[in-house]
């Protein structure tokens, strides 16, 4: 039996591609079973990273035949590659990609699809268990994936600890025809350079209410660039028009799971506890000290953001400026 | 032009739901439903399209009796027709039941743009529209965050993690839409009660629960209670800050 994953490249290989490799190679190892993996818009400086994760084939599609982002041009390609392949499940990074192409493709294979898994197991008997988030991850399912194919999307930093010893994949180049595509690209509208993604983010420093208005956000964003941090924002913030919704942690926004969070001016509702209850550490900032967040925080400070967070950057700037 | 909105009930988000005695099932009938935030956007959208070119528009809801909920709730923002999808009693619905059923209602009414919520915030399936848009041959894009049509061609600006893609498409597409495409308006009085007396048709999916049998098995339900240290300073508190600082640098660079 086979497992085929999907992976995905902005400029080089995803963190959450990188994820779901790791995790198909412990599901391949578990279940004895051949890993096989589609890079759409492969880049052959990286193809050496691929080496040793586990994969054993490796399908490449000649660049100019199907443009990566057109899910109409990929659709019919992976459905009939699966399809070839007869694969036991098909994995994909829980990316905005990842997720729409694996609807479409759960249809076309008329197979399940469990979006935004946080797991991947194998049981004994050769069956995929997920745990998928429900509620925004209020509450979680355990799923036994029993028809196959099934179809699965995992977040980035679901999985830790990569294969190292696997085998050099072998490679097999496809030349799919493709029929004139009708939904065609216009513009690619990229994101405020050198802003980290706040779902593959390790740190992210997050600013509610509290923040107060439009232009009060300086104290974070220099927390976030000594820290290498992504900019969150709650619902609060978001609706209040004091910044753009893609930084909204939360069940109406982004779920989060990086090592550390840091809530600032955050009042910590259900809603919004539900888009980082993963996350590694929690610290919290506000000034009220019956605020709902510090039941959830590992450690926190009553006090004003605008002269903790600041405090903060200055010293960690000169512990770092003393090389240490 | 004919659009079809899709909208579903869920659990009001500000309650967490329970977990039924078989430690398999969420337990929700105890709960208020409100209109899945996600489709308000997909209702505004499609009542601003109805402004804009002139439109029939039909919500349709798959369910029972909470499915007649989101129809009074669109009702309630200016949506005239409204359709009952009924599954078959007692089906058991994962998202490729669901997109199956509305498939078949959906084939019969074939509207030029299908609008719904990115994903509805109780299961978080995210899949039905694109699952619809194949069973239907149509073009799709997903959480779109802004939505035009002109000369029968549909621009659709799809955020993506790092930006956002500018699609143009030909009809009949489905559309997802993603908070911020729109403001959805806030249903007045008058409204509300005209809602509740609106005629709600209904229609049986018609299709048999073999075909509808979901393709996995729900091993356990589990609600997480992550354990925090909960460790309390003030701002001023020796220690306090200095703490903090030591556990930023640990956590920043291993």
């Amino acid at each position: 039996m086979k497992i085929l994953v999907l992976l995905e490249s902005r400029g080089e290989l995803t963190l959450g591609s990188l994820s779901v490799i790791a995790a198909a190679a412990q599901a391949a190892d578990r279940g004895h079973m051949e890993l096989h993996a589609v890079w759409p818009e492969p880049d052959h400086e990286q193809l050496h990273r691929l080496a040793g994760l586990g994969i054993n084939v490796l399908h490449l599609v000649r660049e100019d035949l199907l443009p990566p982002y057109s899910q109409e041009a990929w659709i019919p390609f992976l459905t009939e590659l699966a399809q070839n392949l007869d694969a036991r499940l098909i994995a994909a990074p829980a990316s905005a990609w990842g997720k729409a192409l694996c609807a479409a493709l759960a249809a076309r294979l008329d197979a399940e699809l469990a979006q935004d898994c946080l797991s991947l197991d194998w049981t004994l008997d050769g069956t995929p268990l997920v745990r998928k988030p429900l509620y925004a991850g209020k509450i979680l399912a355990d799923l036994r994936l029993d028809h196959s194919p099934a179809l699965v999307t995992l977040r980035p930093r679901s999985v830790k600890g990569a294969k190292r010893d696997g085998p050099i994949p072998r490679i097999v180049g496809h030349e799919p025809s493709l029929s004139p595509l009708r939904c065609v690209l216009k513009e690619l509208v990229p994101l405020s350079t050198g802003a980290v993604k706040l779902t593959e983010a390790r740190v992210i420093v997050a600013g509610g209410r509290g923040i107060g208005g439009p232009d009060n956000w300086t104290a974070l964003r220099e927390l976030c660039d000594i820290l290498g941090a992504a900019l969150g924002a709650s619902r609060a913030a978001v609706d209040a028009g004091w910044i753009h919704q893609g930084h909204q942690v939360g069940q109406t926004g982004k779920t989060v799971s990086p090592d550390l969070y840091i809530a600032c001016g955050i009042s910590g509702t259900i809603q919004h506890r539900a888009g980082m209850s993963n996350a590694g550490t929690v610290v919290a900032i506000n000034r009220d000290p019956g605020a709902e967040i510090f039941q959830y925080c590992d450690y926190g400070l009553v006090g004003d953001l605008f002269e903790i967070v600041p405090k903060l950057t200055l010293e960690l700037k000169a512990l770092r400026g003393q090389g240490s | 032009m004919k659009i079809a909105v899709l909208v579903k009930s869920v659990p009001d988000t500000a309650v967490i739901p329970e977990i039924g005695p078989n430690g398999v099932a969420v337990v929700t009938g105890h709960l208020d439903f409100v209109l899945n935030p996600f489709d308000e956007y997909a209702v505004e959208a499609a009542l601003q399209m109805k402004q804009t070119h002139g439109a029939e528009v039909t919500a349709l809801s798959l369910g029972g009796e909470e499915a007649r909920q989101a129809l009074r709730a669109a009702f309630a923002m200016g949506i005239e027709i409204g359709v009952q999808v009924r599954p078959p009693r007692g089906a058991e619905l994962t998202g490729r039941g669901i997109a199956l059923c509305l498939a078949q209602v959906l084939r019969n009414l074939a509207p030029d743009l299908i609008l719904a919520g990115k994903q509805a915030v109780d299961g978080d399936g995210a899949q039905v529209a694109e699952r619809l848009a194949e069973h239907l041959g149509y073009l799709h894009a997903s959480a779109v965050t802004r939505l035009a049509l002109e000369n029968g061609r549909l621009t659709a600006h799809q955020a993506f993690e790092e930006g956002q893609l500018v699609l143009e498409m030909p009809l009949p597409a489905v559309i997802t839409t993603e908070k911020g495409i729109n403001e959805p308006r806030y249903p007045t009085l008058p409204r509300i009660l005209k809602a509740r007396r609106m005629e709600i048709q209904e229609l049986d999916a018609g299709l048999s629960d073999a075909r509808l049998e979901p393709g996995w098995r729900v091993e356990r339900i589990s609600i997480p209670r992550p354990e925090r240290h909960r460790r309390l300073f003030s701002e001023h508190e020796a220690g306090g800050v200095e703490h903090l600082i030591g556990l930023l640098q640990q956590k920043s660079r291993s």
